[in-house]
């Protein structure tokens, strides 16, 4: 076991938590907002391109992750017009604003930093690092307590939650809804450029076309398990960062890389999976008003609700086309 | 005329406006949007172009039917990777394993377990959806990743073909070989069938209408009698069951193996997922978008050869079109509001 555990595994525990939950932080405020964000995986690949070129050209890792933080916003707004100013459906946009981004980055990386799927030199700035860590990856941890301050504590925090709960009732106490979404979703895009920049200038220095291989969807489950409070969606990063820590390591211990790569994936689902089940049988619970465990065994099984409420507190968007 | 205009007018649009974008960044990356939009037509439909096109677009059909049949009822399949590379690799296993089969019979087993495999894989989520309420767009997905792993690790460790230093698995044997008929392939033909299929369950069955109507409205179908989670499931298991026989389609076809990466890198689900978005679900439309963005794509590959404009340029393009005509369905959907 000392062989699995130990200083170094926790570093890159806290490498590989980082990206995920700047990005889950951000895909937490939409969900708030009542805005079904999947896009993160795209904001997050196009932070990653610009970090690279913002550090290439600018000279330095803190003009990347400031262009990397400009390109997520700026594709963040794509969604936040398109679904929030016209009513576009959420989840169309996401997912083609997420291939957009492959297209995007693939053709950029070529036409202008002129190098073929990944770009990589020595003279490319990376990120500072303190005591094994980025400041960025300090930066995510102290934005936790913020997010439970600012969600609790502050005006704005709750008129974003009632945002999401009820819009008609946020309206009519005066509510901006619309203000609110964007600015949920244009913070998302800045928070997962800087999951980019961590990921292409703090964990490597270089970027390689879809680099980000599917930490963004890991981010909407994350949201998703966390159950969009800002402790639980550190809690549930945690989970898919030690998954993946401990995943390279015993890669490293000659197991298979298939099996370490897709494992993280299927812990998450896993997790999706058991919240998922428990959050039904507590809500199957409530509605019969009482308190004593669900009948285990004969009988038949409680009706499961499949009412949209329970289906919401899941995800808001759902999959549903308009 | 009336009928059809109004549905293609934002089509139009989107369509112009990424070719707009599309001339914006090259024209700042320094090339000549015209010379390279011209080269994506003559790569993709002129004398050298169509067969690759043609080629490209059997594998895109299948997947773009695949999203096309549970969108129509409103549910997003996102795990279409792995039920493509499920069935392929369903059929190599068929292959290698009950290699004695004479010809008709071992293409209809493969194809014919390449499909159970896929639609089981499509069946997963809805199950996880209508029993545990996991959404099914990630569902789908997450189950994605372990499946194109162990089908990775199949290629490399278990059916690997040692000779040649490459990924890939052996030859299929030859009754394995997806026949040719002159210049064109077998897998047309299986997937005609397929596209007829689709289309007489969504024009002339009751099935089609309820899967319409669940697609339009989810509560209000409900309320009118349709099962609409017993729904959920056969649409996803179907969906995933075109996506498996289109694996099968792929490996059954030059080079008659499965190399891995093959189904993945090309992008068949992603190009086949906004086809299907771009028709909007009408399955008919699905395989005329397939052929369009396929031949992008294979335009695209020419206009790197020709112009240096990387061919990225045609994925950039299909997922603007994708956007522009999202929001432009919106913004017609708010103006009639107005109206009324």
């Amino acid at each position: 076991m000392t062989e699995i555990f130990d200083l170094a595994l926790l570093e890159s525990v806290m490498r590989a938590l980082t990206p995920v939950l700047l990005a889950a932080l951000g895909g937490l405020l939409c969900e708030k907002a009542g805005v079904f964000n999947i896009g993160l995986e795209g904001f997050m690949l196009v932070g990653c391109f610009a970090a690279v070129a913002g550090s290439w050209f600018g000279g330095d890792a803190w003009i990347g992750v400031i262009t990397a933080v400009i390109a997520g916003m700026l594709m963040a707004a794509i969604l936040s017009f398109a679904s929030v100013t016209l009513g576009a459906d959420a989840i169309i946009v996401g997912i083609a604003l997420n291939l957009l981004a492959v297209g995007l980055t693939s053709f950029l990386v070529r036409t202008v930093l002129g190098a073929q799927g990944t770009f990589q030199d020595p003279a490319l700035d990376g990120l500072p690092i303190f005591l094994s860590q980025s400041p960025l990856t300090y930066l995510s941890w102290a934005l936790v307590p913020i997010f439970v301050v600012f969600l609790r504590r502050t005006v704005w925090g709750f008129r974003l939650q009632g945002v999401g709960e009820s819009p008609s009732a946020a309206r009519s106490l005066g509510v901006n809804t619309k203000r609110y979404q964007h600015a949920a979703v244009l913070a998302s895009g800045a928070l997962c450029g800087l999951a980019g920049a961590q990921l292409a200038l703090g964990n490597v220095v270089l970027f390689s076309e879809n680099m980000t291989a599917g930490r963004g969807w890991v981010a909407v489950v994350v949201v998703m398990l966390g159950q969009a409070a800002p402790i639980g969606t550190l809690v549930a990063a945690l989970l898919f960062a030690v998954t993946e820590a401990v995943g390279f390591r015993l890669q490293g211990l000659g197991l298979p890389s298939q099996f370490t790569t897709a494992a993280p994936y299927v812990i998450t689902l896993a997790a999706l999976v058991l919240v998922s089940v428990r959050r039904r049988t507590l809500t199957v619970r409530r509605a019969r008003g009482t308190n004593s465990p669900a009948p285990s065994g004969g009988g038949a099984t409680p009706p499961v609700p499949t009412d949209p409420a329970t289906r919401a507190t899941v995800s808001q968007g759902e999959n549903h086309v308009s | 005329m009336r009928a059809w205009w109004p549905s293609l007018r934002p089509m139009l649009i989107a369509l112009g406006i990424a070719l707009a974008i599309g001339a914006a960044l090259m024209l700042i990356s320094g090339s000549n949007p015209l010379q390279a939009y011209g080269q994506i037509i003559v790569g993709s439909l002129g004398p050298n172009g169509w067969a690759a096109t043609l080629s490209l677009a059997i594998p895109v059909i299948g997947c773009a039917l695949a999203v096309s049949l549970p969108l129509r009822a409103g549910l997003i399949n996102l795990g279409g990777e792995g039920q493509l590379v499920g069935g392929g690799i369903t059929a190599v296993v068929v292959g290698t394993y009950f290699a004695d089969l004479p010809f008709p019979l071992s293409l209809i087993l493969a194809i014919g377990a390449a499909a159970l495999v896929g639609a089981v894989i499509g069946f997963v989520p809805a199950i996880m959806e209508n029993k545990l309420g996991v959404p099914l767009l990630i569902s789908s997905l997450l189950l994605s990743y372990p499946i194109v792993a162990v089908t990775s690790f199949l290629v490399r460790f278990v059916l690997l073909d040692k000779g040649t230093g490459l990924p890939q698995t052996e030859t299929l044997p030859a009754a394995f070989q997806m026949p040719q008929f002159g210049k064109v392939t077998g897998a047309l033909f299986v997937l005609i069938v397929i596209i007829a299929v689709v289309i007489v369950i969504d024009r002339m069955l009751p099935a089609g209408f309820e899967i319409r109507m669940t697609g339009l409205n989810r509560k209000f179908s409900g309320y009118s009698g349709v099962a609409v989670s017993r729904m959920t499931l056969w649409v996803m298991a179907a969906g995933g069951m075109i996506a498996g026989v289109t694996g099968a389609l792929v490996v059954t076809a030059f080079p008659f193996r499965f190399v891995d990466g093959a189904l993945i890198t090309p992008a068949y689900v992603w190009t086949g997922l906004l086809a299907a978005m771009l028709a909007r679900a009408n399955p008919v439309g699905a395989v005329v978008a397939a052929v369009f963005f396929s031949a992008l794509q294979v335009g695209g590959a020419a206009m790197e050869r020709e112009t240096f404009v990387p061919r990225e340029l045609s994925s950039i393009l299909q997922a603007v079109i994708i956007i522009v005509l999202a929001g432009a369905i919106a913004l017609n959907a708010r103006k009639k509001q107005k109206v009324a």
